[in-house]
């Protein structure tokens, strides 16, 4: 569900053609727009890019060309690190391409930070050398866990939000954030579980865990809208009062219904179209938070590049229109 | 309960039959509706990563089938790195030991070809051994040097099946499927010249020369050994082949002292 697998991956045997024209020069411009301050990193201002990034995609494989190729005004693009720790190969050299045009964020989701244990040096390692070779404009990663005890599970496993998971997480974050010599964006999974043993909502937990550790936050709104319909609470109470300040990137993705129970156990599947109230609360927290870096996220039933890219402009108009309107 | 008694506790929770068996603590959560919705996304995870990694088997035998021996596997070995394209390092033997597979015996063989594939796929990127070096090689040289093959290079053999055949066609669909399959044993040769990787068929002393370049013998030592298997091994053409597609690296001094 999480991972940008590629069952057609000789699809892409492109490596061996000069894809990539003769670079243009280092474009100057400074995020800044409708007088709010977006996020920018500190390697924006060297970056090889057409324009501030507004709303970007998943980077999948079978995408490759069309991504390079593509020039959409405020275009970038996310991609899984764990897919990129590798040797060598055309999968780097890939990115290498994609990089040289667009803007990238490098989105983890093996860190693992919520699990009772420092996060994996051999892990936080390779996670460097990337950050290190593709200078990413954002680097995120979930509040869940997923390595534990030796093994990797392919998910974003949930935790009970008390005190003592708060104080590992920050000492975790802290660690990552010291390796990386930069500070992360924190996502809130999608749940599915109620705790008995909850002492924080998860709104409350976010803020105090940004506070301590000094990152940020990536608010995905289809998390929070799946999360709300099945514990049960209202999905404005997050996106009416997540402060603006710590939001350094939204993430939107398509959800769908259990097959057996429908409605009332929503998926976070990924495959499917963003779902029109998850575009009202999106444009809900941009009219009060300002415009900030958002994801399209595709994982299952990956339709053609355009269509992807038509859903991407469609967040683009709205933070377009914010700009507009102000 | 304490944070890693939890996680122990969930993670497994995740992978038991029956959700009577958790730890009592655990009841609430795992008899909620929404713990089904972890345990499929672990599942499905390494069932499609198993998938993608194994294009040539899937076909083979099937998505349905296929999906269940992984789902079988998954159980016993959860991936141990995050990094899921290397995923399923011991799947061909698993498959090999599996008994719904024994009708196939040829399974778990091209199993491992399509490993080895993921393995050149993203094996470290390395030089290129310029064809010319070689023509300028005195005959002292040739028991002096090795041949050192690229980090991207695999090859095996398999005496029983036609495995580069059997490969080939269920990886890359189509081609001369319809043509009869000669029965006989068969090497195959990967290489990734430019980026990307090529398969190719690799006779049996073209394994053996391989396989000595590997162990650190000398050029001289693995000509030998490729004599040893086919003693009518055309020696010039099998280097031709090796250089066209792009297996070695570089030459260095050999390390083994006696070849």
């Amino acid at each position: 569900m999480h991972n940008d697998f590629d069952a057609e991956r000789q699809g892409f045997a492109h490596a061996d053609q000069e894809l990539v024209p003769a670079c243009r020069g280092p474009e100057r411009f400074a995020f800044s727009w409708n007088g709010t301050q977006v996020n920018p990193g500190p390697r924006h201002l060297t970056q090889n890019v057409m324009s501030a990034p507004t709303a970007g995609l998943g980077l999948k494989p079978q995408h490759f060309d069309d991504a390079h190729a593509c020039r959409a005004a405020g275009l970038w693009f996310e991609v899984h690190p764990e897919n990129y720790m590798v040797e060598g190969g055309p999968r780097l050299a890939w990115l290498d391409v994609i990089r040289r045009w667009h803007p990238l964020s490098l989105h983890g989701v093996a860190m693992s930070l919520a699990a009772d244990h420092a996060p994996d040096a051999t892990h936080l390692g390779r996670l460097a050398a990337l950050v290190d070779r593709f200078e990413p404009t954002q680097v995120s990663e979930h509040l869940a866990w997923s390595a534990w005890g030796g093994v990797y599970r392919p998910d974003l496993l949930p935790v009970p939000r008390t005190r003592q998971v708060l104080d590992r997480i920050v000492s975790n974050i802290a660690l990552v954030q010291d390796r990386l010599h930069r500070t992360i964006a924190l996502e809130n999974p999608s749940h599915y579980l109620a705790f008995d043993e909850h002492e924080f909502d998860e709104l409350d937990f976010l803020i105090e865990i940004a506070h301590r550790s000094g990152c940020e936050l990536l608010l995905d709104v289809n998390n929070v809208y799946v999360s709300a319909n099945n514990l049960g609470f209202q999905p404005e109470s997050v996106i009416d009062a997540v402060p603006a300040n710590l939001v350094a990137e939204i993430h939107l993705a398509g959800h769908s219904a259990d097959p057996s129970l429908g409605q009332k156990l929503l998926i976070d599947s990924h495959d499917a179209p963003i779902a029109p109230a998850v575009w009202s609360l999106y444009d809900r927290l941009i009219q009060r938070i300002g415009p900030r870096p958002t994801l399209i996220e595709r994982d299952e039933h990956i339709p053609r590049f355009a269509e992807l890219l038509a859903e991407r402009d469609h967040a683009h108009a709205l933070m377009s229109d914010l700009a507009e309107a102000a | 309960m304490l944070l890693g008694d939890y996680q122990n506790a969930f993670a497994q929770a995740l992978l038991a039959e029956d959700a009577g068996s958790a730890a009592p603590a655990l009841r609430r959560l795992v008899t909620q509706p929404g713990f089904a919705v972890y345990r499929n996304t672990v599942l499905k995870g390494c069932i499609d990563a198993l998938q993608a990694n194994f294009p040539a088997v899937a076909r083979l035998v099937g998505e349905e089938w296929f999906r269940a021996a992984a789902s079988v596997y998954a159980r016993r070995e959860l991936p141990v790195e995050p990094t899921l394209l290397i995923y399923g390092r011991t799947f061909p033997e698993f498959l090999a030991n599996f008994k719904p597979a024994d009708e196939l015996p040829y399974l778990a063989d091209v199993a491992r070809v399509d490993r080895l594939w993921s393995e050149a796929h993203v094996a470290a990127d390395d030089q290129m051994l310029d064809p010319a070096s070689l023509t300028q090689l005195a005959p002292a040289d040739m028991s002096r040097l090795t041949l050192r093959p690229h980090a991207a290079t695999r090859w095996t053999w398999c005496d029983e099946h036609p495995v580069y055949t059997l490969w080939r066609r269920n990886r890359e669909c189509g081609g001369d499927s319809e043509a009869d399959i000669a029965w006989r044993g068969e090497g195959v040769l990967l290489t990734r010249p430019d980026g990307v990787v090529r398969p190719q068929t690799l006779p049996r002393e073209g394994v053996a020369f391989l396989t000595a370049c590997a162990d650190g013998i000398s050029i001289e030592g693995a000509a030998a050994a490729a004599l040893e298997v086919q003693p009518a091994t055309d020696l010039v053409a099998l280097m031709n082949q090796f250089l066209r597609a792009g297996v070695f690296a570089a030459m260095q001094e050999t390390r083994i002292g006696e070849n």
